[in-house]
């Protein structure tokens, strides 16, 4: 081997080294920066987070630092993403049985809804909580919880089909040829095997969906208000747990702004719960499938 | 004969319920799929329609390239809205591209599959972490930083250069906003990105090391190249993402009308605009109007950058 090609190699050698360093030095931030946030939510959130936090709605000049908690915006984030995640889906169901049932995987027609899906998924939730207000207005609503829910129906939706839709994408197809070879129509196909075969993804989809209803603040900003007292009605205003975070975030008052922290804890505790749940319900029921 | 008859007949006429329901279920579900279409179609002429008075009194060129913005003098020049929004998304871009494609990259060729394991759900998570956690922590951490340590340095390391010039004595800025809408968008881009990587046949890395190449060498030459316009798709993907982000970076940017010189200097972009004046649009005239233009400037650029990053991508992952 002449010197120069050795030359060569080493200064290939090099150039992967440094690479590699800064490759491993990328990966490990991005799992350092969860641990950072993670921390500083924890630091901040733990000292403040009480059962009086929690369990109570705002009291007289609480956000002077007066007593009272944030049960108003915990309750309202709850009825908001699960009846936006009802709602939509209500609507995905069939857009999902459509797509899986009826379309074959290539067709033209389930590429373009495919990619209608994906260009809604993609709009940002402020334009859908400007549409929301629209929509509100249209139907003579003022913010109230319902106009809320509807906005994050129409937030949810999109994430909701495509999650069913991957989900179910994974069956495998000698399942559904032959539950159609022994005269299984379509519908009972999709209703009886492939619904039942994907039962945890799909519910996976579900809560994913409701994890991100419950984290948007800038769909509900607009559409459902907020309010000190708790949700009764459907045409009340209705707080929420990021505008809350938001809001007690902006006063002046270190008391308040440290509630702002716990609520954050709070709404970042609520979010891991879910991504856990599905975690473990993918792990628990993947021994049970088809392959 | 009768009862054979029958034996023969209901099995048929089951049969024949189960093909009805099958037919009408059908019908429903493919009007249903007609559902999303409308919605994304009323999303877009909801928007025009609530804008067009706007277009009376203002014209585009002047709505697009005016750099005042006086609701009550019916003043309405979007640019420091437009620059703010490219600002803030340009920087954002910057920090997390390299980030994110050195990540996945080492996810996908070099990482054993227990590093894999961890790291999903680390992504999973940060993906999931909605945006005022993210806008709250950059309040506590990256715009104290900026303030105190990374403003006062540059400004000394680099006298002369304005964009590195700080007139700005706090740290809400397009920095701090472009470092908080990196770390917003990096696990969706490496999720992407790993994804378009591991689409690259395995037989070409294998045929590039048979010939010798180290595997950096079979990276660079070969798998790279091959990946490069679906890395540029995830980039226009994650470019349109944080294009519409509105809290986080509402939090951090400073939320100041005039246009950006330096990077310390507060911006205000256009969702941060539309969250913080619903509340006082309808009592001045045409302001809704205008913030529903500024909307739908907003929607149509995230809606091209979505089409082209979506066909190009699918593309690519089939």
């Amino acid at each position: 081997m002449n010197p120069q090609s050795r030359l060569r190699r080493r200064l290939a050698r090099i150039e992967e080294t440094a690479f590699l360093f800064l490759m491993r030095l990328a990966l490990i931030s991005v799992v350092m920066i969860l641990g950072w946030i993670l921390a500083t939510l924890l630091i901040k959130g733990m000292p403040v987070l009480s059962w009086e936090l929690i369990s109570q709605p705002p009291q007289g000049g609480y956000y002077l630092g007066g007593k009272g908690g944030i049960l108003n915006a915990i309750l309202g984030s709850l009825y908001l993403a699960a009846g936006g995640t009802l709602l939509a889906l209500i609507a995905a169901l069939p857009v999902v049985f459509y797509l899986t049932t009826y379309l074959h995987q290539k067709t033209r027609r389930a590429a373009l809804i495919r990619l209608a899906l994906d260009v809604l998924w993609g709009i940002p939730s402020i334009v859908y909580g400007v549409f929301g207000f629209l929509i509100m207005l249209s139907l003579g609503l003022r913010a109230s919880l319902l106009a809320g829910i509807i906005t994050l129906a129409f937030l949810e939706l999109p994430i909701l089909i495509r999650g069913m839709d991957e989900f179910i994408r994974t069956t495998p197809e000698e399942l559904v040829q032959s539950s159609l070879a022994v005269g299984a129509t379509p519908l009972d196909t999709t209703l009886k095997v492939i619904s039942r075969q994907t039962l945890p993804g799909l519910i996976t989809a579900v809560l994913l969906a409701f994890g991100r209803g419950i984290g948007d603040a800038a769909s509900v900003l607009f559409t459902a208000g907020y309010t000190d007292h708790l949700p009764t009605s459907l045409f009340e205003p209705a707080a929420s747990l990021p505008l809350a975070v938001f809001f007690q975030l902006g006063t002046p008052f270190p008391a308040v702004q440290q509630r702002a922290y716990a609520s954050a804890l709070v709404l970042t505790i609520i979010i891991l719960v879910i991504s856990f749940i599905s975690r473990w319900l993918i792990s628990r029921f993947n021994k049970y499938l088809v392959r | 004969m009768n009862t054979a008859a029958g034996w023969a007949k209901r099995p048929e006429s089951r049969t024949g319920v189960r093909k009805q329901r099958n037919r009408i279920a059908r019908r429903l579900f493919s009007i249903s799929a007609g559902f999303i279409f409308l919605v994304l179609f009323a999303i877009v002429t909801m928007l025009v329609q609530r804008s067009l008075p706007l277009w009376q009194n203002v014209s585009l060129p002047d709505f697009l390239t005016g750099r005042v913005w006086k609701p009550d003098q019916g003043l309405f020049g979007l640019l420091p809205f437009i620059l703010g929004t490219f600002w803030t998304t340009g920087l954002g871009i910057a920090f997390a591209l390299p980030l994110s494609l050195f990540s996945a990259i080492y996810l996908a060729e070099y990482a054993r599959p227990l590093t894999r394991t961890v790291i999903k759900p680390v992504l999973d998570i940060l993906a999931g972490i909605p945006s005022v956690i993210y806008g709250m922590w950059g309040v506590l951490v990256v715009v104290p930083v900026v303030q105190t340590t990374v403003a006062p340095l540059f400004s000394r390391a680099f006298p002369g250069i304005g964009l590195f010039q700080s007139s700005n004595p706090t740290g809400f800025s397009i920095l701090s906003a472009g470092i908080v809408l990196a770390i917003m968008i990096a696990p969706i881009l490496i999720a992407i990105m790993y994804e378009i990587l591991l689409a690259v046949p395995v037989g070409l890395r294998e045929a590039s090391m048979a010939v010798g190449a180290s595997r950096w060498q079979t990276i660079k030459y070969i798998v790279l190249p091959k990946a490069t316009s679906g890395l540029i798709a995830a980039m226009i993907l994650g470019t349109s993402r944080a294009l519409g982000e509105t809290m986080a970076v509402l939090m951090v940017v400073g939320n100041v009308a005039a246009l950006p010189r330096s990077l310390f200097d507060p911006a205000y972009p256009i969702p941060a605009l539309i969250a913080n004046n619903y509340g006082e649009m309808m009592s001045i005239p045409l302001y809704d109007s205008a913030l529903m233009a500024a909307a739908l400037f907003l929607l149509l650029i995230v809606l091209s950058f979505n089409i082209l990053s979506s066909l190009a991508l699918r593309r690519m992952l089939q």
